[in-house]
């Protein structure tokens, strides 16, 4: 008879259901082991030895390298274990900079938290090493090679997930360290700015570039009007920085705490994620329907670490970005430079802030093309993380807070726009709106009310999903990708006439916005699944799903803009890409 | 002086190396170690050359380059001096060796090739000559039963040849 799939774990039966390691097991049996180099969407690397069982007829083993089998008899807390995570740790904090005081992931730390979980109390062995310097060249991104402790994390998140490569080991033995190629600084290197390597580093050694300072200093000017976009990710991830489960969302309260911090109007990205739909839809039919191939499949621009990555490494695929800026920057390029707002009060400046869920916005809006005379049309780019520090500095009660709307007209948005923020949802907001466009009129002229609403073929969360959509008698085939690795793939399969699409949307973050570097960790697949669910819920509530139904869109076209893909709307919510060459941009 | 000179990169004769080996990860080791008898280091500017040829990324390369100790990313002299300090030697007296042969050759701190770009002096742990001890290598030739004198006299001998050179074949 077949053994029971079953393995002893201290002394209780589990059964295997699929796990591909002990680690994995254990955990399901309710034993928190402690990990650094684990993640479960990365390949198993078995380098930082915490997660170390007593087997029987095996000995110590790392249980994440090690394939559960029939009637192993598993031990997970026997002295001998603690004691040798224990003097891991130690190994660890022997060279790591322990100015936890003053670090930026105090509280936030794993290294810190697994000291603090083991009892370490004692550093035995000695450290006196040379303080490195910090790199602090993108925009971004913040590299303290002081803090790294070797896990590999970063590394292969960024070789394996979006397949670029910009960290690895250099040199070896006590000389071993994490850096770009030649130890170059991030700015001179391919880097995408996405920033996934921040959302998998344990300890500071990768962080996001803090920018609070710059806008408590904006709040506390009286002659500055301080007004905040809020990106639709950012919602649906608040909350787990103030304890609530993934999945969380109170969107009232995100604009209570800015109201809160001081800021004067509060608006909602998702305004220009719309106008950004109504512009590309226009951009996609029109490519489309004149028969000329040479700029098709069009490729969704919204994401600025994907609008880096086609510059740099993809330049041939230039001419099928979309030129549509992205929601930020057209709201930025909105308030900057129409009277949007309203006429400007004599000696008031405005002083533009995003809320992102993304350490690529940064690197966006610092970019020149979107900036006049020097003054960028967004002055600063907070990530959610940072949002939700200058919550806690000022000890806000976030769960207090009451719910408050958005301040209009720039805070009207419609389905269409809160799905911006997950990966197929431009696809979907861009398909609403070609429906209506390509959809036959009904008695009375009006095409929306024949059209589609939900597109679930674009939904999901496989790297790349294909779709075929009949719109009014025209097919539309489309690519979502999510990450850089499966959007080069689909790059690839275009390049070698494996497939034909007239649409690809990328976003290169796992999951899109919702898996922002700039969100609360952790951001795991099951975290993003509920996070997407989430932004899909809000879609469903809004009385209106179609961006071109937005009133305040119709009105800025109807008032300023004149129609979609006009010269004023080239002017104000277009841009232009250029090959920026291997290694580096202008922008960072 | 041509030794140092870094300009002339000849690309062709880098991508003839990795056409003989293939575009496998697993040739980037046997890649770097022609390019590395060829140029006698691996400059920049070819381990970037090599990337992007072989599909791997530059932080990859760069971290074999810098794993391995037999790959320089400084130029090397033309003479690679080597000075055993394994246990036989040392405890024959290596180190007055290797001192004497970095006065000679102009050294200094942490700096291991001569500034004219004739010497680079290095130690190893033990070349496998102990019956020999102490012994240098220069270039891959073995001189057995070194003294700092006798060094010393070599260095004169090689620093001679470079200045007047001599057909020798």
């Amino acid at each position: 008879m077949a053994m029971e799939p079953v393995v002893t774990i201290d002394g209780i039966s589990v059964r295997i259901e699929g796990e591909r390691n002990l680690l994995e097991l254990v955990r399901k049996a309710g034993i928190d082991l402690p990990t650094f180099c684990y993640h479960s969407e990365l390949s198993v690397y078995g380098a930082c030895r915490m997660c170390v069982v007593e087997v029987d007829r095996m000995g110590v083993v790392s249980s994440c390298t090690v394939p559960p089998q029939p009637g192993m008899v598993v031990r997970t807390n026997t002295e001998k274990l603690m004691e040798i995570r224990r003097t891991i740790l130690e190994l660890l904090l022997a060279r790591h900079d322990r100015e936890c005081t003053t670090c930026t992931k105090n509280g936030g730390c794993r290294l810190q938290s697994l000291a603090q979980r083991l009892g370490v109390r004692d550093i035995r062995f000695g450290g006196g090493d040379a303080k490195r310097p910090l790199d602090r060249s993108t925009a971004g991104i913040v590299r303290d090679p002081n803090k790294c402790i070797l896990c590999g994390d970063c590394v292969r998140v960024c070789g394996e997930v979006q397949g670029i490569g910009i960290l690895d080991f250099a040199f070896r033995g006590a000389n071993a360290a994490v850096m770009p190629a030649f130890n170059r600084e991030l700015r001179e290197v391919d880097c995408v700015q996405c920033g996934q390597c921040v959302s998998v580093c344990p300890t500071a050694a990768l962080t996001i570039k803090d920018d609070t300072s710059r806008v408590w200093k904006a709040l506390g000017n009286p002659k500055m009007k301080v007004i905040a976009q809020v990106a639709p990710a950012v919602r649906v991830a608040l909350g787990e920085e103030f304890g609530h489960a993934p999945g969380w969302a109170d969107t009232g309260k995100v604009v209570a705490a800015l109201k809160r911090l001081g800021f004067d109007m509060v608006l909602d990205t998702a305004f220009t994620a719309d106008l950004t739909v109504v512009e590309e839809t226009a951009e996609f039919v029109g490519r489309l329907v004149s028969g000329d191939r040479s700029r098709l499949p069009q490729f969704t621009s919204c994401c600025p670490a994907w609008v880096k990555y086609v510059e740099q490494r993809h330049p041939e695929f230039l001419p099928n970005l979309s030129t549509c800026r992205s929601p930020q920057q057209m709201f930025g390029s909105l308030v900057r430079n129409t009277p949007v707002l309203g006429e400007a009060e004599d000696g008031t400046d405005v002083f533009v802030v995003s809320i992102m869920p993304c350490t690529a916005k940064k690197s966006e809006a610092a970019r020149e093309e979107f900036s006049r005379d020097g003054r960028p049309d967004v002055d600063v780019v907070l990530t959610t993380h940072e949002l939700a520090m200058m919550i806690r500095q000022v000890g806000i009660d976030f769960d207090q807070l009451p719910s408050e709307p958005f301040d209009l007209p720039l805070g009207m948005a419609t389905g269409a726009g809160m799905i911006f923020g997950n990966t197929g949802g431009v696809a979907e907001a861009v398909l609403r709106a070609a429906a209506s466009l390509l959809a036959p009129a009904d008695a009375e002229g009006h095409r929306h009310e024949a059209a589609r609403l939900a597109f679930e073929e674009v939904r999901g969360m496989d790297g790349v999903r294909e779709a075929s959509v009949e719109l009014g008698g025209v097919t539309i085939r489309l690519a979502v990708a999510h990450s850089l690795g499966a959007a080069s793939a689909v790059l690839e399969a275009i390049a070698e006439g494996k497939a034909e699409y007239d649409l690809v949307e990328v976003m290169s973050c796992p999951g899109g916005c919702i898996g922002g570097a700039g969100q609360p960790v952790p951001s795991h697949i099951e975290v993003r699944k509920k996070r997407a669910k989430a932004l899909y819920g809000i879609d469903k509530m809004q009385m209106l799903r179609r961006a071109h139904d937005n009133p305040f869109v119709t009105a800025l076209y109807d008032r300023l803009l004149g129609e979609a893909g006009s010269e004023k709307a080239h002017e104000l919510l277009h841009t232009h890409h250029v090959h920026a060459g291997k290694a580096g941009s202008a922008c960072n | 002086m041509a030794l140092l000179e870094t300009t002339h990169r000849d690309f062709a004769n880098v991508s003839k190396i990795i056409g003989r080996h293939g575009k496998g990860q697993q040739e980037l080791v046997p890649i770097l170690q022609e390019v590395q008898a060829e140029y006698r280091y691996l400059p920049e500017e070819i381990l970037s050359h090599i990337s992007t040829a072989m599909g791997i990324p530059p932080a990859t390369v760069y971290g074999v380059a810098t794993f391995y100790a037999q790959f320089s990313l400084e130029p090397k002299g033309k003479y690679v001096i080597r000075v055993c300090d394994g246990t036989a030697c040392h405890v024959r007296h290596s180190m007055p060796i290797y001192e004497a042969i970095r006065k000679k050759t102009g050294l200094r701190g942490k700096r291991i090739t001569s500034a004219d770009g004739l010497f680079t002096v290095e130690t190893v742990a033990c070349v496998g000559a102990c019956g020999l001890a102490p012994v240098i290598t220069i270039n891959d030739e073995v001189y057995a039963q070194m003294t700092p004198e006798a060094a010393e006299m070599i260095i004169d001998a090689l620093m001679n040849r470079e200045v007047n050179p001599v057909e020798t074949h």
